[in-house]
């Protein structure tokens, strides 16, 4: 039987047109940021890779992913589970609540923390009588980073939880499964892709967050330069190769995330068939 | 359509974690979510509301709500259209480089907005690879708000695409079938059989992405231009404030973005919720 | 559950890390300066001399670190809790913000020569190619088919000296008649193609997006993109009035204290003012005190009246309230 759409001509037109515009507005300037990393040659990429400042901003970039994640995992299958799996007065407030990142400008995320522990906030001058200091070092960046990201774990998997529906845990209960059990043999194993997923996207954005923490940074290059900060930097200063080198490695840290994602939809979609 | 099949456990209360999982939600979003925004409300308390008026219905500000109000409309209508081109397309078609296509999709969010800010403010500059087209044709994009327009489409499409996307998927071929044995022409059957079904998930991936837009900041900067009642947008003028030592302004001007994209994300999750219950109320 | 195995796994290599790198540090005293947008480069190459005379004068090893930004932001991260040991700032009243809050000492202009500012410059502009508009001076920009580019008064020290230039050169002009020249600076303003909110932002948008006809910055910053970019390609012209841009410089006492840095920040800056470093500055075309050097270097600097702050506007304090604050002069005369 036909479906709409597929008249061999409207098929052509409309696959001509997703790949003509894709291909403009998001293929190109992929493209675009090879092409600049590249346009003096394999050597001077090279360079500006490794250099001391580079590496650094490159180490601090991952280590501070490395500690947003876990963070991000646990309030995220905890708020998740909350809120699929039981209903109390205040659920919806609830769940809009973790939506706050998305909707505070990261300029403004940044500058809410600075003014609770910056050195005139109340709890920053409470802190910096006893010489703790937690903005302008990487303290600091990674509690903006698990504020920007920590929405992206629960918001992939409570519609998924939410579709799933809880009767085969609530079997598992019935049969005398403790809690820890039937969270690790049935909920994990239903919520595993979703929540690698979330992971992958948690991990972009901490990579990549900009404007939250160029306002608790400081960006002293060789301690708290992140790599997107030390891209603009090197923006700033008529290095554009340098600039577009870091954001090629960036991008590449963008393309390894797509392909991981790809990779776990095919095998979740491979499970799904022999399921 | 059968009946809701979807019941909610909730009220049954047989499964456990609800003390240990309300605990870590409400610490973690007290800790890290609520408390900072004190600060920004401790920031207002000392105004009074005319002085708050003032500060957020100034000429410039008013000016800039409307360069992105307006260009955040624009770019999320350009996404509706486009995203379900999009989705379409990835849903109903096999050829070749179409799982290529699909990831392509994700780029956006995983490139981090620095990166796609000064990559589409040098391809659209009048030396860069769009730019040298495009204007001798007399379209400018950069430093006009079509520039600011372009960036927060770019940063925001995957919503509308995702959003679209499983709820295509999901859709028996039946409904389809029926609509083609009745006669109708693809035009006709589109607007009258899979519309009515997709468009709650095409109003909820724009408004998104129009949130989404409202906000962005990192992407927008290097392309906007940022000339005063032009191309000045609102996370620019917080900004702007910022660097002024103004932190009242900032957090005045803040907490109007913060008050807008909260009660449409409110909406939007209200919306949503009803959707996907009556979505897989059909289903099951 | 290989996950959180391989989660503990980093988090004790972060650990262990971050453990390392912290008594390395500790081993060493470690100098952080903090500075405006435009001098990584100057800076980047004064360390490394004073780390050696140090070196040299105390046998001891020092580490020296730079934080860069708006000179405003910057201001403002000390005083939420960044902690520099001494600040080199482009504007005067970032560094008073930071004596009005008690992190610098109160009479920190008296405290190192030349009003604590070891270096100055002055507003000039950057133009094409033979100077196809044949722009000379501040009136100049006011035609109509002319096209600028310079920072954000608002968010730059940078485009504030060229805000104050243009107003100094137009209360001259039309012996102070207020409308007049606010006329003037309601053209010129208007005649600005692009707002970046930095001084580097703006260069990028002259040079390599090609926008605009004259680029307003420091003297010697346009010197500077002039050599980086190509001489032939760009001329700069040093207006016949302009304006004093001074540089100055401060121990944060608070701080160097604080990180037991006090002598080595006090060393620092008044290293800034020995011939050596002066002759450094010049050739990063910065206009210096040192006799010797401005005489070697005299060919590059072209005569103009320099106006001062103080005189033209009061002070940097009411030039900021009566000019930049939210409502005043510049939004009124952007207003429309």
């Amino acid at each position: 039987m036909r479906r709409i759409g597929d008249a061999p001509l409207i098929r052509r037109l409309l696959i001509g047109a997703a790949l003509v515009l894709s291909a403009l507005f998001l293929l190109l300037p992929l493209v675009a940021i090879f092409a600049q990393a590249f346009s003096q040659g394999m050597l001077v990429f090279w360079e500006n890779v490794s250099n001391t400042f580079t590496l650094h901003a490159i180490g601090l970039t991952l280590m501070i992913a490395l500690l947003t994640i876990p963070v991000c995992l646990v309030f995220g299958v905890a708020l998740a589970w909350l809120v699929t799996r039981f209903s109390f007065p205040g659920r919806r407030i609830l769940q809009t609540l973790i939506d706050i990142p998305f909707a505070v400008s990261p300029v403004v995320a940044g500058l809410i923390y600075l003014l609770l522990y910056g050195r005139n906030g109340w709890i920053g001058s409470w802190l910096d009588s006893y010489d703790i200091q937690l903005m302008f070092s990487w303290p600091g960046i990674l509690m903006v980073t698990i504020f920007v990201t920590c929405p992206f774990v629960a918001r992939e998997l409570i519609p998924l939880m939410q579709a799933q529906g809880s009767r085969e845990e609530e079997a598992a209960v019935t049969l005398g499964a403790s809690g820890w059990t039937m969270f690790r043999r049935v909920t994990l194993p239903n919520i595993r892709w979703a929540l690698l997923y979330g992971v992958i996207l948690t991990n972009a954005r901490a990579v990549g967050e900009f404007g939250a923490v160029s306002v608790v940074s400081g960006a002293i290059r060789g301690k708290t330069n992140t790599l997107p900060l030390h891209l603009e930097q090197l923006y700033q200063d008529y290095n554009a190769v340098g600039a577009f080198a870091c954001a090629a490695l960036l991008a590449l840290i963008a393309l390894l995330t797509l392909a991981a994602k790809a990779g776990l939809e095919w095998r979740a979609a491979h499970q799904e068939a022999f399921a | 359509m059968s009946q809701l099949a979807f019941r909610r456990s909730g009220s049954t209360h047989v499964l456990p974690g609800f003390g240990l999982s309300m605990g870590i939600s409400v610490l973690f979003i007290s800790l890290v979510l609520l408390l900072p925004l004190t600060g920004l409300f401790g920031q207002l308390a000392g105004l009074s509301f005319a002085e708050y008026w003032a500060i957020i219905t100034e000429g410039r500000v008013v000016a800039s709500y409307m360069v992105t109000i307006g260009a955040a409309a624009v770019a999320a209508l350009v996404n509706a259209v486009f995203g379900l081109l999009l989705a379409w397309v990835l849903v109903r078609y096999e050829f070749p480089g179409r799982r290529l296509l699909d990831a392509l999709m994700d780029l956006p969010f995983a490139l981090p907005t620095a990166v796609a800010g000064i990559t589409l403010a040098t391809m659209y500059a009048s030396s860069g690879w769009m730019g040298r087209l495009l204007e001798p044709l007399g379209f400018q994009v950069a430093y006009t708000w079509v520039g600011i327009a372009l960036a927060m489409a770019f940063t925001s499409i995957p919503f509308v695409v995702r959003t679209v996307q499983p709820v295509l998927e999901d859709l028996p071929a039946e409904v389809d079938e029926a609509a083609m044995t009745l006669g109708a022409t693809d035009g006709v059957g589109f607007r009258r059989v899979i519309l009515p079904h997709i468009w709650p998930a095409l109003v909820t991936g724009t408004g998104l992405a129009f949130v989404r837009s409202l906000g962005e900041f990192g992407a927008i900067i290097f392309i906007a231009g940022n000339m005063p009642y032009e191309t000045e947008i609102t996370a620019l003028m917080i900004f702007v404030k910022l660097q002024e030592y103004d932190y009242v302004g900032a957090s005045a001007i803040a907490s109007v973005v913060l008050f807008v994209s909260l009660t449409l994300l409110l909406v939007i999750n209200i919306w949503q919720g009803r959707f996907i219950r009556r979505l897989h109320g059909g289903k099951g | 559950m290989a996950l959180p195995v391989m989660f503990r796994r980093s988090l004790l290599a972060i650990a262990l890390g971050v453990g390392v790198s912290g008594t390395a540090a500790a081993q060493e005293r470690e100098l952080l300066n903090s500075s405006y947008d435009i001098a990584r480069e100057l800076f980047a190459a004064i360390n490394p001399e004073f780390q050696a005379w140090w070196q040299e004068e105390h046998g001891e090893e020092i580490e020296i670190s730079q934080s860069h930004g708006g000179s405003s932001a910057q201001a403002r991260a000390l005083l939420q809790g960044l902690r520099a040991d001494v600040v080199t700032f482009n504007q005067v009243t970032d560094v008073q913000v930071l004596a009005d809050a008690g992190l610098v000492a109160e009479d920190w202009q008296d405290a190192f020569d030349n009003n604590a500012s070891p270096y100055y410059s002055t507003t000039a502009f950057l133009v094409r190619k033979d100077n196809p508009k044949g722009i000379e001076s501040w009136d100049d920009l006011v035609e109509e088919d002319v096209e600028l580019v310079f920072p954000n008064p608002k968010t730059s020290g940078n485009g504030r000296y060229t805000y104050l230039a243009a107003w100094g050169f137009a209360d001259n002009e039309f012996d102070g008649d207020e409308e007049q020249i606010k006329d003037f600076m309601r053209t010129f303003l208007a005649n600005v193609e692009v707002f970046d909110t930095g001084g580097r932002g703006a260069t990028t948008s002259f040079i390599e997006r090609g926008i605009g006809d004259v680029l307003i910055s420091f003297e010697s910053e346009v010197n500077n993109i002039r050599s980086e970019y190509g001489s032939d390609d760009y001329e700069v012209i040093v207006p016949p009035v302009s304006i004093l841009a001074e540089f100055p410089v401060a121990v944060v006492e608070e701080y160097a204290e604080r990180n037991g840095n006090s002598d080595l920040a006090q060393s620092y800056l008044e290293y800034l003012y020995t011939e050596e470093i002066q002759r450094l500055l010049a050739g990063f075309n910065y206009r210096v005190h040192n006799e010797a050097v401005v005489e070697e270097f005299a060919d590059q600097y072209p005569e103009t009246e320099l106006l001062e702050v103080d005189d033209v506007f009061g002070s940097w304090d009411e030039a900021m309230e009566t000019h930049f604050e939210g409502g005043a002069l510049l939004d009124q005369l952007q207003r429309r």
